[in-house]
């Protein structure tokens, strides 16, 4: 297992880099650059060459990359000139924020739809079912920054029992419960979405696996129907449910770049879309190279724990 | 298995019942003494001579004073950190005497070396801090051509032109004067760790969350009666509402036209206006193609309806415009002027006259940007009313930055027209930027629709360099008619700014230089 692991890090190192030359032709390709972004409608073709010397964007493209991977390699990702600050520190302080987010989000998703799946499977056609695959409809429907900026019209403005926006009360606030307070909301729209599909999976998978053979067998063993349920078909329907929270939990990750704008949550998707609409090359690169790591341990993640509980995967 | 199961359920009601508990109404009412600013995006930096933003502007002109300020309601410039200063007679020499006993936030004295520093750090290349920009407006001040120490408190300006905008530009952020000391010991992170002069000091910075000021009980011109200044990025317009409704904020920025009404028949708040000098315009391809006429130029102003633009897509949140000066700058403001009037049959005529019916028009729009309001749908509103006359414009749309890549390198056999907003603290700086043909962007200006007329460069020239504000205002008086007839843009609208504040909020105004001043605002 544990060589597994390491090959698959070693394969995730050529694809980062590969991201890092895709995204970094790609800053270089859309039009507008840095220097017109700070200067705005100030962007003289001699300012913009002003600022470019000062920045060092006005060496070859080829050396700025190299310049950078060689940073890189020392554990710097350079300085963001539109933060003023280097690249390292805004992206973990911002990933942190974005990964109590997603994760609590995502562990909400993974309680609602396991529990909506299971309910709904084993109650097929009954009103539970119904109401439950409703929901999910709506849910799977909805879009989430819509659904943000309702619930903020709901709870923070109508009724005033949760804060509107942010991470921490701005004055007087930062323990752990303000914490939390600021984050119903925001977790709790990230994660209907995800809880549909994770419900509608579950539901899907416990339907098949309750029309094999072997759950009939330990039916007529005369096994009570809780422990054919639970014992028998939810842990063989939880092999293939596990992957797609793997895949959810990218989902989560991407979806946060709404949610994080609606609730100014300060997290990495906020992030990189100020930084490529204001063009701030490294910061991009930076987050980007986060992100895409995050991936591909999540799917690592998931594809561990899915070899875990499937025994013919375990080889 | 089972417990499994019974764990998930378990969970899933202790997270409800959390959720629940954690709901309550602390949630509303910010702190009193303590402001709480909703902007518009986290700021880029604090220090004022590398930035460029309205949304930066707002906070460091509660940290720093400048040599000179604009006085209250004014485009005027009162004394600041200068008690006075003196002009030679022919326009070169400033010599500013300068405020006795005032120390930065950090301790250190601000004099005649401090200001020296300040702006050599911008102007020189070799300057040991230059390494700390860049300083993008340092252009603002490149007349200057050396600052020099007479004594501890008298400075003395050099420049190698008569330039009419100094002083103005003196009293805009760029001019802010920044501790050197500060500077020293932070070099390039001194943005993030600021110190000035002025009536607030840095507290701190949650990256992306806010910047705390608190007052600075020693500020010369009297201790501001707040304790603390909050400023909070919300991007997004519709939250950064939703905060206003909810209490999360004490006052608010750049209200979208949408809610002004909202906020206005709510006693528990009050909306705040003010003009301030914003043109919003279409510039239109005079090189090439239909505009090359002027009558279809004209033609085209005649066919819009800026009433229709001003009153039902901004809702009232702006005024008609007739100018490349805004009549903010009310001394060089030709209010002689009247704008177009819409007249659909006299723009047919026009383009009869001139036989370009039914010509094809590239129009470029933004999706949104700095001063730019609500592009979009005005350009939607422009396009219709040019096609009512017998135009057939087709739209192409940019994100902000591509946009102002295409539209800065000239128009030239791109597009016929494009939309452009600018803000600025002179009379003096759009017309330079925009209308001379010593300004086509090949000359490295702005006169991206290749506007020329002789005499009109001639007027712009003159009154840069003219001292005697009578005579400079003349100047521009003559300009604007010649620009008016020539009508290289469809002038549009000059953009009211506002703000929502809450009904607790005392002493707050908004300024026609559209910064923030926030110096005698009390929440008590």
């Amino acid at each position: 297992m544990a060589g597994y692991i390491g090959k698959r890090l070693l394969a995730a190192i050529p694809v980062l880099f590969g991201l890092s030359i895709i995204v970094f032709l790609i800053m270089a390709l859309i039009p507008g650059d840095p220097a017109t972004a700070i200067l705005g409608s100030f962007a003289t073709p001699e300012n913009v060459a002003r600022i470019n010397r000062d920045l060092g964007l006005d060496r070859p493209l080829h050396e700025q990359y190299l310049v950078w991977v060689g940073n890189l390699m020392q554990g710097d990702l350079g300085r963001s000139f539109r933060l003023n600050r280097p690249v390292l520190d805004e992206v973990l302080e911002r990933f942190g924020a974005t990964l109590i987010l997603a994760s609590v989000s995502l562990v909400l998703c993974s309680i609602f739809g396991l529990l909506a799946g299971i309910v709904s499977a084993v109650r097929q056609f009954g009103w539970a079912d119904r109401l439950i695959t409703l929901f999910v409809l709506i849910g799977i429907s909805i879009p989430s920054f819509w659904l943000g900026l309702l619930m903020i019209l709901i709870f923070a403005v109508q009724w005033r029992v949760l804060p509107a926006s942010g991470m921490y009360a701005v004055y007087g606030g930062g323990d752990f419960w303000d914490l939390l307070r600021h984050l119903i909301l925001p977790a709790t729209t990230l994660a209907v979405v995800a809880t549909g599909v994770i419900a509608r999976l579950t539901r899907a998978a416990m339907l098949e696996v309750l029309r094999q053979d072997y759950v009939r067998t330990a039916r007529a063993k005369g096994l009570s129907e809780r422990k054919v349920i639970y014992k028998h078909a939810f842990k063989s329907a939880l092999v293939s449910v596990v992957p797609v929270i793997g895949i959810q939990a990218g989902f989560v990750l991407g979806g946060a770049v709404y949610i994080e704008t609606v609730f100014q949550w300060p997290g990495i998707g906020a992030m990189l879309v100020n930084a490529i609409s204001t063009r701030d090359i490294l910061l991009v690169q930076g987050g980007v190279l986060v992100v895409a790591a995050s991936y591909v341990l999540f799917n690592l993640l998931a594809d561990v724990v899915q070899a875990l509980l499937d025994p013919r995967l375990k080889s | 298995m089972r417990r499994t199961l019974g764990m998930l359920s378990g969970t899933a009601i202790l997270a409800l019942g959390l959720a629940a508990g954690l709901m309550g109404p602390a949630a509303a009412q910010t702190p009193p003494n303590v402001l709480i600013v909703g902007q518009i995006a986290e700021p880029q930096s604090l220090d004022p001579h590398t930035v460029t933003a309205a949304n930066d502007f707002r906070i460091v002109v509660n940290i720093y004073d400048g040599l000179v300020r604009y006085a209250d309601g004014t485009l005027e410039v009162e004394p600041a950190l200068a008690t006075d200063w003196e002009i030679s007679e022919d326009g070169l020499t400033y010599t500013f005497t300068l405020r006795e006993g005032v120390n930065f936030h950090d301790g250190t004295p601000f004099n005649a070396e401090a200001v020296k520093f300040n702006f050599d750090r911008m102007l020189d290349e070799n300057h040991p801090f230059y390494g700390t920009g860049p300083f993008p407006l340092s252009f603002n001040f490149e007349s200057v051509e050396n600052v020099e120490v007479v004594d501890d408190l008298t400075v003395r300006f050099t420049l190698s032109e008569p330039f009419a905008p100094f002083l103005s530009n003196l009293a805009y952020p760029t001019g802010l004067i920044v501790s050197p000391a500060a500077v020293e010991a932070n070099g390039e992170d001194y943005g993030r760790n600021p110190a000035g002069t002025g009536a607030y000091r840095f507290a701190q910075w949650q990256s992306n969350t806010s910047v705390v000021l608190e007052a600075n009980p020693e500020y010369w011109d009297g201790a501001p009666a707040l304790e603390a200044l909050v400023f909070r990025p919300i991007t997004d317009a519709n939250t950064r509402v939703a905060e206003m409704l909810s209490g999360g904020i004490d006052v608010m920025v750049e209200v979208p036209p949408d809610n002004i009404a909202t906020f206005a028949d709510d006693p528990n708040f009050t909306v705040h206006e003010a003009t301030g000098p914003h043109v919003w315009y279409v510039m239109l391809n005079a090189k090439e193609g239909p505009f090359a006429d002027p009558r279809v130029r004209q033609a085209a102003n005649y066919a819009v309806n800026k009433e229709g633009l001003v009153n039902d897509i901004l809702q009232g949140t702006a005024e008609i415009s007739d100018s490349p000066v805004p009549p903010a700058f009310g001394w060089a403001y030709n209010d002689e002027l009247e704008p177009y009037p819409y007249d659909p049959e006299r723009a047919r005529e026009l383009l009869a006259e001139a036989g370009a019916e039914g010509a094809s028009l590239t129009f470029y729009v933004t999706e949104g940007g700095s001063g730019m309001l609500d592009p979009v749908n005005m350009g939607t509103a422009i396009q219709a009313d040019l096609e009512a006359v017998g135009f057939d414009v087709s739209i192409e749309t940019y994100e902000f930055n591509t946009f102002l890549g295409l539209v800065n390198a000239g128009l030239e056999g791109q597009a016929d027209m494009a939309q452009m907003a600018w803000m600025t603290n002179d009379p003096d700086t759009l017309p330079f930027l925009t209308l001379r043909t010593d300004a086509w962007p090949e000359a490295g200006g702005f006169n991206s629709g290749y506007y020329s007329n002789p005499e009109v460069d001639t007027l712009i020239e003159e009154a840069r360099v003219e001292t005697d504000p009578e005579a400079r205002a003349a100047l521009y008086r003559e300009m604007q008619t010649l620009v008016f007839e020539d009508a290289p843009w469809i002038f549009v609208a000059n953009w009211r700014q506002n703000a929502v504040t809450t009904a607790n909020v005392e002493g707050f105004s908004l300024q026609p230089s559209f910064l923030l001043m926030l110096q005698d605002v009390a929440k008590p």
